[in-house]
Parts: structure tokens; sequence; C-alpha cells
């Protein structure tokens, strides 16, 4: 009985805001934010897992056997990847944009919109 | 016909994926006006299950109907608020679509269904998420209005600005969708369900509120509250609206924003509003606080801008903030009052993107000195729009006045007062606009005063092929049908008891007196619209006198454009929430 | 805002933060715990529908409909890409050059792509028995082919990857993923309704029902998506120029 893995999630998830709050290059922003929703997949499958438990696949295992740990979190976690990959996927598409109209892809430099 | 409710999400969908598949072969109208039936033909469907959502419709997708009490599938709740909010987001997708008939300069080479099957997935998108009772499957559909918004916003990919304001909003919005996530983690390690409804009773069989309940209502009103963009999250909102094609503008600032709004009162609703949950005062002073701030806020800045399209933008910050305060005064009328003003306001403030579009395709700039008196030409439009500001403030009879009257009677006392400055100020600036622009009254401005730290509005480029000569009927059309819409919601008979009946039936239920026009309802309208007058003839008469004063340049400033302080912003919004949320949880 | 005054707000907003997540963390039930009553159930209903990965169950069957979700959400980033990074009238289009390819690497690639490519349609085959799924499966599927851009060049991916068929082939998928889920309500049950044919053996391929087709489905999608994805970053990178010429 720990809360490590919850604080471990935690952690993942405020190193990723707070590279993603002093980021000098957006690339590594887009990166920082893929860090942050790492913080929830650590944070989904930490309350999914029981102790002692096995992958929750029945093609070898006798069902009953053994316990398994929780398959819901497992295909949140499936869905959270898929959406986190698409969306840093997305962006990387608006920094290249960026980076070809603004020539810069420091947002430091970025100063169209303001007020 | 509850079986029919998961349809609302997958019409649009099947549309959407149809014309990507025929789309290199399509010519350019087929694949619009297949873009605009799909629409339709969901806002005809939502509109029949609204019809039928007496008592509300649940529905268990994939026939996963509860044993016991418990079920392992995913529940869709089609209640009037649900369904009339996924009516709204189709009826606009259809008024958008119609719009931008032939509007772009050229779609993608063979990809001529593009523009029409990313607006299809955006209504699938937000009706998916107005009828969601399951929350981890309202933050899939959260994040497809999202992302495809992202993408919409971006769309003019040769504008600078475009591109920023697309990347600062999907940035910032993503960061919030994933504090929700973690939010909805943590009520699943406590209650281990999903369900809104069951996570509530798991939440209350485990007994007072505690610190798991605290983080978690945070992180997942964060989310809410980012697409909601009240202060402090809502800085992405002016810099993706100004720089956001017309038509998108008109879905982002008439129901996605809402949507976040609503996110918070279905959420309260249904997970937090039991024992177990946070107590009814925290919430109260966490909504009425925010959104009093964003009210504010939003209203000030507004009146500050001579960029139509983000003077727009921060006009629908100050209304958001007041939909949050009636949603956080926890009445059944005030609930009422919000729901019709939602509605009329929708109409009202597409219809206003859809004028300012006709401007910007006219004229290649949206910035309100550079247009003075150069639209007198334009007398339809100009009357679209002077309709639409004076709407704004409050105009009885159409909607957004029985709406704000409606709460102004629920909330009472200096929250009264509030609302009727908000919408003064706004729907001021929008009148000195339409004095300036359409009519050329007042001197003209001049251009030097102006602080160097701010976005004018020149220099911007037509979304259209060439500038307009001639304005196409249907960019004229949709605006005067959306202010008729707006004016409809006011004046059906009928139309204000029957969403009053729908909004009680969703919520705490009881026996409650159907929303209706009062004396001091408007009164208050018309007090509201007058001063919206006052302050624009005097700011067009006397600009000296209203000039911006010293106090509102750091206000100016904060808005900076930069990603990097929007998430700091958001990092310290969520401390916000958490300390006006604590008090009830240490007294639990 | 300078760097300073933003680093200070970071600073505080996170420790505010901070305090407020581990305090929840303190008070969320033991690491490995055994209550879990929504896992326990998606077991049992995915043995009783004899569907051997109980994820593929809950993806497929249970929540099929957040898959639906999350299905399209790849779909719209993709058509989102696509729009984003179209040509543009200030940018042509260059004939991409032929590069020269270490020959160790080129037999490598070659001698990998074809097993690749099998493994990744294997992983969609058995998503409701194995690890693995459509998802995994059409990731793999999609990189593999990619192995020819790194063994040969652009050129030679190019003649395999006509990017307008993966474009269709990619809507056709999602359109057949609804179209299953319609066949629910059509039938009188449900959307996504799992009923319409028989669980059949335990632990064989055509086991589950609809969910090996939903499977299939999915696996189609996300292989021709993530093609079309890489496609357009792989076009700007090497075809796509300024005109004033770079």
């Amino acid at each position: 009985m720990s809360v490590l893995p919850y604080l471990v999630a935690v952690w993942i998830f405020l190193v990723g805001a707070h590279g993603l709050a002093t980021s000098r290059n957006l690339i590594h922003a887009v990166g920082c934010l893929a860090v942050c929703q790492s913080g929830t997949y650590v944070l989904l499958l930490a309350v999914g897992y029981r102790e002692g438990a096995t992958a929750p696949v029945y093609a070898d295992l006798e069902p009953g056997s053994r316990p398994v740990v929780d398959p819901v979190v497992q295909a949140l976690a499936l869905t959270d990847v898929v959406v986190g990959a698409t969306v840093t996927a997305l962006l990387l598409a608006l920094v290249m944009q960026i980076a070809k109209r603004h020539g810069t892809v420091d947002p430091d430099e970025l100063s169209e919109l303001r007020g | 016909m509850k079986h029919l409710l998961p349809l609302v999400v997958a019409v649009p969908l099947l549309g959407a994926a149809l014309l990507v598949a025929g789309g290199r072969r399509l010519p350019r109208v087929v694949a619009e006006t297949v873009g605009c039936a799909v629409a339709a033909g969901t806002a005809a469907l939502a509109l029949l299950l609204l019809a039928n959502s007496s008592p509300p419709m649940v529905e268990w997708v994939g026939g996963w109907t509860p044993e016991n009490g418990r079920s392992v599938g995913i529940v869709l709740v089609g209640d009037g608020p649900g369904l009339g909010l996924a009516a709204l987001a189709s009826l606009l997708t259809v008024a958008a679509l119609a719009y931008s008939w032939h509007y772009f300069d050229e779609p993608p080479r063979r990809h001529t269904g593009s523009f029409p099957a990313l607006v299809l997935l955006f209504q699938a998108g937000m009706c998916g998420f107005a009828v969601a009772g399951d929350l981890f499957n309202a933050f899939v559909f959260f994040e497809l209005m999202s992302v495809v918004a992202y993408a919409l916003t971006g769309h003019r990919v040769e504008e600078a600005k475009a591109v920023q304001g697309a990347l600062t909003f999907g940035v910032v919005t993503s960061l919030g969708a994933y504090a929700m996530l973690m939010g909805i983690a943590l009520l699943y390690a406590r209650t281990g369900e999903l369900a809104m409804a069951h996570i509530g009773r798991g939440l209350d069989r485990h007994g007072g509120p505690d610190a798991l309940v605290l983080a978690a209502f945070v992180l997942v009103l964060t989310g809410l509250l980012v697409k909601a963009a009240a202060v402090p999250f809502h800085f992405w909102l002016p810099d993706a609206h100004a720089v956001a094609p017309t038509p998108v503008c008109m879905l982002l600032s008439g129901v996605m924003v809402e949507l976040g709004a609503y996110g918070v009162w279905r959420v309260h609703d249904s997970v937090f509003s039991g024992p177990g949950g946070v107590p009814e005062a925290d919430l109260e002073r966490v909504l009425v606080v925010l959104g009093s701030l964003t009210a504010v806020i939003g209203a000030v800045m507004c009146w500050y801008q001579r960029h139509v399209k983000r003077l727009l933008a921060y006009s629908t910050v100050a209304h958001t903030g007041l939909f949050l305060v009636g949603i956080g005064i926890l009445t059944p009328q005030a609930d009422d009052g919000i729901a019709l003003y939602v509605l009329g306001h929708a109409g009202v403030k597409a219809a206003l993107f859809a004028c300012t579009g006709i401007l910007l395709d006219r004229y290649g700039t949206v910035d309100e000195h550079a247009l003075y008196g150069r639209a007198r030409e334009l007398r339809g439009v100009a009357v679209l729009f002077l309709v639409g500001a004076l709407a704004l403030g409050g105009l009885p009879p159409f909607g957004t006045a029985l709406g704000k009257a409606v709460t102004e009677e629920a909330v009472g006392g200096p929250l009264t007062v509030l609302y009727v400055a908000v919408s003064a100020i706004t729907a001021g600036a929008v009148l000195r606009v339409a004095a300036r622009v359409f009519l050329g009254l007042g001197p003209q401005p001049g251009e030097t005063p102006s602080p160097a730290y701010e976005t004018t509005g020149a220099g911007e480029e037509p979304e259209t092929r060439h500038r307009l000569g001639r304005v196409p009927g249907t960019m004229t059309a949709v605006p005067a049908l959306l202010l008729a819409g707006a004016l409809a919601v006011g004046v059906t008979p009928g139309f204000a008891a029957g969403v009053s009946r729908a909004v009680n039936e969703a919520g705490s239920g009881g026996a409650v007196t159907p929303a209706h026009w009062t004396p001091p309802g408007v009164l208050l309208g018309l007090v509201s619209t007058a001063l919206a007058a006052g302050l624009a003839t005097l700011a067009v008469t006397r600009p000296a006198l209203l000039a911006e004063p010293g106090w509102a340049a750091p206000l100016r400033r904060l808005q900076s454009g930069h990603i990097g302080d929007y998430v700091a912003w958001t990092l310290l919004g969520t401390v916000l929430l958490g300390v006006l949320a604590l008090p009830g949880v240490l007294g639990a | 805002m300078n760097r300073r005054v933003r680093l200070l707000m970071v600073l505080a907003g996170g420790a505010g933060l901070a305090a407020l997540l581990v305090a929840a963390c303190l008070d969320m039930p033991g690491f490995g715990g055994d209550r879990h009553p929504y896992g326990d159930r998606a077991v049992h209903e995915s043995l009783a529908r004899r569907t051997a990965n109980t994820i593929a169950s809950v993806n497929f069957d249970q929540r099929a409909f957040d898959t639906l979700g999350e299905m399209t959400i790849l779909f719209g980033a993709v058509l989102g890409t696509v729009v984003l990074l179209r040509q543009t009238r200030d940018e042509r289009r260059a004939a991409p050059r032929p590069e020269d390819v270490a020959p160790p690497v080129r037999r490598y690639a070659l001698a990998v792509l074809p097993v690749a490519v099998l493994t990744g349609l294997y992983v969609i085959a058995h998503g409701q028995l194995s690890p693995g799924g459509g998802f995994q499966g059409g990731v793999v599927a999609a990189t593999a082919l990619h192995l020819l851009y790194l063994g040969a060049d652009y050129r030679a991916l190019e003649r395999i990857r006509p990017v307008g068929l993966y474009e269709v082939g990619d809507a056709l998928a999602a359109s057949a993923y609804l179209v299953l889920g319609l066949a629910g309500v059509l039938a009188g049950t449900a959307f996504l309704a799992n009923t319409l044919l028989p669980y059949g053996t335990f632990n064989t391929l055509t086991s589950g029902g609809t969910v090996p087709l939903l499977n299939a489905a999915i696996g189609m999608e996300v292989a021709c998506a993530v093609v079309v994805l890489l496609a357009r970053f792989l076009d700007q990178a090497v075809e796509i120029e300024e005109e004033s010429g770079t």
C-alpha cells in the first residue's frame, strides 16, 4: 500500500506544465504538453492496478485462476494515447506553419496578437 | 425513440466520412450541398428528439441496460438542456455552412469536401458532448470538438495571425482537457464508476467531501472553464476568435464556449451536488466570483477594442461570465433564464460575426478606425448590425432580453447591476462600431493616439477569393434569419414556459413558475439598451471623454499572445478555484 | 510579461496545485487495492460474450461509443492536418531527389518490411484474443511501409503509397464502423449493440460477435490515417518549397 505511483503521475503532470510555460521553442512546448498527458496515463494505470494481478487477457489464462488488473483503465489509457498522438500531430502541423509565416518558433518573438 | 439518441453523433460523422471519401471527385457545389443537407438532417433529428424529451430519455449505447443498477456501458442523457444545445449547435452549423456557401478562396487541391467535413465533425463533437451522461465519454467528445476547432481556427494557413491563434487555442485547451482527465481518474479511483450519476452516488456513499473530491472538482472544472473562457482561463479566446474564419467564429462564439458553461452545470448537477460532493455555498462562491470577474474584464476589454472581431470575442467572454454567474446562483429560475439567454445570445452573436465577415470580405479590414464611414453603402447590413447590437444589449422583446430579465430577477441585488452594466457596455461598444462604420457619425478617429500594444485589425486578408463587390444573398440572409431566431425566442408564445419545464425536469425539479416577461424585466432591458446607446453616442461624439484610461493599459498587457503566460495563468487559475472551494471541504 | 514574472507565476501556481494534488493522493485508495467494481463487471461481461481479451471487449463492445469518438478524433486530426499542411499559393512542389542509401541499411529495411507489415496485420487480426488490436496493429502496419523511405528513397515510397487511396480507405473504414453501429439501430436493439452475430467459440478468431469486425475497421482506419498523416509531414520536409526559392 503506497501512494508513490500517484505522486509520480502528479510530478509528471506538473513538470510538463512548467516546461510548457517556460518553453523557448514551440516544438519543445508541444513536447511538454505530451509530457503533461503522460501524467494522465500513469495515473490511470496506477488507479487500475491490483496487487499480484496479471493482464486481463484470457487467451492462455483460466478465468478465475488469477486476479487481473482493471481492464477499464487500460481501455481509457489507450483512448488517451490516441487522443494525445493526434493532438500532438495537429499542433506540430500548426507549429510548422508558424515557422513558415513568422520565421521563428520562439514564443517570445510572436507578437501579432496583443491587447 | 431513445435508440435514436446516438444518431445525433453518428449522422454527421457518417456525412463527414462520405464527404472525405467522395471529396476527391465531387464538384464543390455538391460537397457543400451534402454538408448542408447532413447538418440540417441532424438538426431535424435533434429537434424531433427534443420534442420527445419529456420525461428525459436515458439511452445505454450498445444495449447495456443496467442490471441491479449496474452497467458496463456508456449512458447518454437526452433531456431538455442536452438536446436543446445539440439542436442549437446543429442549427448554427447549418447557418455557418449556408453562410460559407462558395465562400473560401480555394479549397485545398482535390479536397473540396474538407471544410464541410470538418464542420460536420465539429457538429458531431458538440452534439456528443451535449448528450453525454458518462464523464469519460464527455471528455472524448470534448476532445473531438477541440481538435476539430483547432484545425478550423487555423484554416487560413497563409495568415500569420491565424496559425498563432490556433496554436494558442490548441495548447491551452489541451492542457485544460488533460487536467480534466486527471480529475476523472481521481473520481474513478474513489468510486470505480464512470457514468456521472453513478460517480455522484459513489461519492455520497463515501461520506463528506475531502481533498480528493476537492482536487477532482478543481481539475474537472479547469477543463470546462478553459472551454468556457472564464477568467483567468480566457486568454485563448480573443486570440482564436479574432483569427478564425467567420463561419467558424459563429460556431465558436455562438455555442462552443457556452457548452463549457453547460458542462459545469451538468457535472455539478450529476456528480458534485450530493452530500459527498462540493457544498452548494462553495460552488456558488466559485462561479459567482469567477463569473463576475469574467464579465467585468470581458466588458472592459471589449470596450477598448478597435479590431471588430476581437471586440465581439471579448463580448462573448463577458456574456459567458454572466452565464456562469447565473448557473452559480443555483436556483431553477436562474437556470431557466440562462437557458433562454444562451439561445438568444447564440443567434445575436452569430449574426454580428456574420455581418463583420461581410465587412472583412468587402474592405479587407476589420479595424473600426480604418472602416470609418466606408460601409455607408451597405444599408441592409447596417440594419442587421444595429439590430444585433441592440439585441445584445437586451432590447425587449429579443430572447436575450427575456433571458437577461429572468436571470436578473433570480440573482437580485448588486448582481442585477452587473447584468445591466455588462450588457450595456458590450452593446455600447458594438453600437459605437455601427455608428462609425455604417453611419460615419462623429469625427474621424485619428491614427496616432492608439497605444502600440494592441491588435488593430488592419491588414487582414479577405476570406473570399476576391473582395466582394456585391454581397451574396446567403451572407445577408443568414444573419437576418439568426436575428429572427433570437427574436422568436423572446416572442413565441409558450416557448419560454417550455424551456423552463425542460430545464427543471432535467435539474433539481420541483414546481416552478415558468419564465415569462415581467414589467421590471422589460424596464431593465430598456435601461441597459438606453445606457448602451448613451455610451455609444458619447464615445462617437466626444472620443476624448471615454479615451482609454491609464488603468486599462496593464489589463491590456496581460493579453500578451504568449503561450507561456497563458499556461501560467491556467495554473494560477486552478489554485484560485481550489482556494475558493476550500472552505466547504475544510468544514465538512 | 517578462520571463522572471512568468516563472514566479508558474512556481506559485504549480506549488498550489501540487499541494492540492498531493493531498488528494493521500486520500486515494492504496495502490494495488482490490476494489475495482467496474473492472470486475467488465471481465464478467467479456467472458459472457466469449471475448478472450477483456480490453478488446471494453473497447469494441462495452464502451464502443468511446472508441467511435476516439476514431473520429484521429480522423478529424488527419483531415485537419491535410488542410493545415496544404500546398499554399506561394509554394511549389519540387521533385524529390534520389538518395543514396548504405547497402546494409537497404538490405535490412527491405528484409524487415514484409515481416513488419505482416506483424501489423497479425496484431490487428488477433485483437480480441491477445494484447493488441486495431489501434496498435494499424500503427505498426502503417509505419512498416515507411521502411521503404529509409531503405530506398522517397520516390520508392510514393510508388507504393498513393495517398489519395489511403484517404478514401480512411474514410471508408470510419464509415464501416458507423454502419456496423447503425445496423444495431436498424435491427431494433441499440446503436453499436453486439447482438447481431453469434458469439462463436471462446478464444478463436471469429469469437466475440461484432468485436472482430469493429476491430478490423479500426485497424484499417488507423493504418490509413497514419499513412496520410506521415505523408503530409514528409511532403513538407521533402517536396514542398517556398516559391522565392530556398
